[in-house]
């Protein structure tokens, strides 16, 4: 279970630049939910998604995973409960290192780190296995630095270090946008397929409305750091881009003519 | 100019910059391991060889003055840590911060003297110039090299563990890092203090081979340290993947680096002149990737 209460973030307070990011966002996720996020260029779908991470405080509300308060935990040791894609092919793994060594970092998320071998034999046999599961070669490369991949084969490598220690929530913030079509379907394909199969409770952020109706059971808008539209279910499967674009244009009250959303479907 | 002078300086040479080497490789670690420039190491280089230096002294054993060298320099990187991590201070001025304070530090490690020496005949130095033509344990080159070998034993040893892992996917990538769960403040923490250690261990070294040690010592270290990386990174790049190879790496570009200026010198130069001469070719070093990447980037608009 995901809960967040009443969150608000601002940036860059008390100065011209001030931008209420988050303003007084409220969200519950249930188990298994798998939610797809859509809404336009700066509605805070990122800085939701950065906040339940923790990767700055929040100005005020709460949050709380899995029955886990985690409001004041560092980024850190909220790690533990999350699985994190992010759009920038480069965010998501450490390039400078192999794919073993990425994959073994990411095994030992939420334990401590101690002063035994970083990767052992049985490890890199299983790694192995998991990767020839992607269809990409990677078990050949294991050695390989990450930094040789392309964008797709990085994301579906982050893909896997996201759930290689099962998280109670997976947050995927636009992972496909950098990607040409052919491997973001992919790597989208690839994405649902781990979902399903671990019974992920998962927050997707995308651009692409027709993925995001078709993924999941159940779709967000947001505008203006909120919650403006919540279908799931039957309604969900119902969903067309124009009813989305309609439903849009009603909550938010603003015509969106040159919004990143329209253009990509 | 007379070549003979030369040769004859070059097994004090070759000595002395290996020690540089160990101070060179603690360097590496904040430099290239932790993507950090810590300029502390000016005063660390300092440090290690004034707590060494007044214990023994003082009548304190030689290896446990030297494990007390070490510890100081491990303080003083969790000095530059702490400013940096929880007072949210950029990581040079950290290092400068350290440094300065080092400088009053290390005056009272020294008892607010310049300089103190050490007898060779007295005291039960582990290098000295005085065996640089020696056969055997007692000459500096093989205790050094001994020393060097197990730093980067150790340092190879350590990182391969997954505390040491942490710290290497720290300085590739802290965003990530912290996504897998990595305390990555404390990474840099201990990747400070573990350089700070290593370069106290050199500065020790130094101090007792040279047979003093002066509150100047370090000034300039980070510049010799960043050389010898870089010298590495161009000869042995491409050669040496292995850790332990890029450590010996760094250890080889002191010592080439060193010998460089050694010739330098014997050519002419003014001994003044040597540190303008050192920070120009360090700069112009560190500049070839900005250089090479703006070509690039010329290449692919045109
Ligand atoms: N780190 C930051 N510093 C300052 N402003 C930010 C930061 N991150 C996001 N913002 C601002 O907050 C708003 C929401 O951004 P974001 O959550 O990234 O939107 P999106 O829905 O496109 O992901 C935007 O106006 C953005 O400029
Ligand atoms: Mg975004």
């Amino acid at each position: 279970m995901l809960e967040l209460v009443n969150v608000r973030k601002t940036f860059n307070p008390k100065t011209v630049n001030e931008k209420v990011a988050l303003d007084g966002l409220n969200l519950r996720l249930e188990e298994g939910d798998f939610v797809t996020v859509i809404g336009g260029n700066g509605a805070g779908k990122s800085t939701m998604l950065n906040a339940i991470a923790g990767v700055w405080p929040i100005d005020s509300g709460r949050i709380a995973i899995d029955g886990y308060e985690v409001t004041h935990l560092p980024e850190y040791r909220r790690a533990a409960l999350l699985g994190r894609v992010f759009q920038d092919p480069m965010t998501g793994t450490a390039a400078t290192m192999q794919i073993e060594e990425n994959l073994a970092l990411a095994a030992r998320r939420g334990q401590g780190r101690t002063l035994k071998v970083g990767i052992t034999r049985q490890e890199r046999e299983a790694y192995r296995e998991k990767l020839a599961k992607l269809g990409l070669g990677l078990e050949d490369r294991m050695t390989a630095k990450v930094g040789l991949l392309s964008g797709g084969q990085r994301q579906a490598l982050t893909l896997l270090m996201a759930t290689l220690k099962k998280p109670k929530l997976l947050l995927l913030d636009e992972h496909t946008a950098a990607l040409d079509p052919r491997t973001a379907a992919k790597v989208l394909a690839l994405s649902e397929q781990i979902v399903t199969e671990n019974h992920l409770m998962t927050l997707m952020v995308t651009h692409n409305m027709r993925d995001a109706i078709r993924y999941g059971n159940r779709l967000i808008m947001m505008n203006e750091g909120r919650v403006i539209l919540d279908i799931s279910g039957e309604e969900k499967k119902r969903l067309t881009v124009e009813m989305l674009m309609d439903a849009f244009a009603k909550a938010s009250g603003e015509a969106f003519a040159n919004d990143r959303i329209l253009l990509s479907f | 100019m007379n070549i003979t002078s030369l040769l004859n300086a070059l097994p004090g040479a070759v000595a002395q910059s290996l020690i540089w080497g160990i101070m060179a490789i603690g360097v590496y670690i904040t430099y290239k391991v932790l993507d950090l420039a810590d300029l502390t190491v000016d005063g660390t280089m300092a440090t290690g060889g004034a707590v060494c230096v007044m214990l023994m002294l003082g009548g304190v054993n030689v290896w446990l003055a030297l494990a007390c060298a070490v510890l100081a320099g491990m303080l003083a990187g969790l000095m530059t840590g702490i400013f940096h991590t929880a007072m949210g201070i950029p990581p040079i001025l950290s290092g400068i911060l350290t440094q300065l304070s080092l400088y009053s530090i290390n005056l009272a490690i020294m008892g607010f003297k310049a300089n103190q020496g050490i007898n060779v005949t007295k005291y039960d130095l582990i290098v000295s110039q005085r065996n640089v033509r020696a056969l055997g344990l007692s000459n500096p080159i093989v205790t050094t090299l001994v020393v060097l070998a197990l730093v980067i034993g150790v340092l190879y040893w350590f990182f391969g563990t997954e505390l040491g892992s942490s710290l290497r996917a720290t300085g590739a990538n802290a965003a990530m890092s912290r996504a897998q769960g990595i305390n990555t403040n404390v990474c840099k923490i201990l990747g400070l203090m573990i350089s700070n250690g290593i370069v106290a261990l050199s500065s020790a070294m130094l101090a007792h081979y040279q047979g003093f040690v002066d509150v100047n010592m370090g000034r300039g270290a980070i510049v010799i340290g960043l050389a010898a990386v870089i010298i590495s990174d161009v000869l042995f790049g491409k050669l040496f993947r292995n850790f332990a190879l890029k450590l010996t790496g760094v250890a080889i570009g002191a010592v080439i680096y060193y010998i460089v200026i050694q010739v330098v010198l014997w050519l002419g130069l003014n001994t003044n002149l040597l540190k303008l001469l050192s920070a120009l070719i360090v700069a112009v070093f560190l500049a070839v990737p900005h250089w090479k990447a703006n070509m690039q980037g010329g290449k692919g608009r045109a």
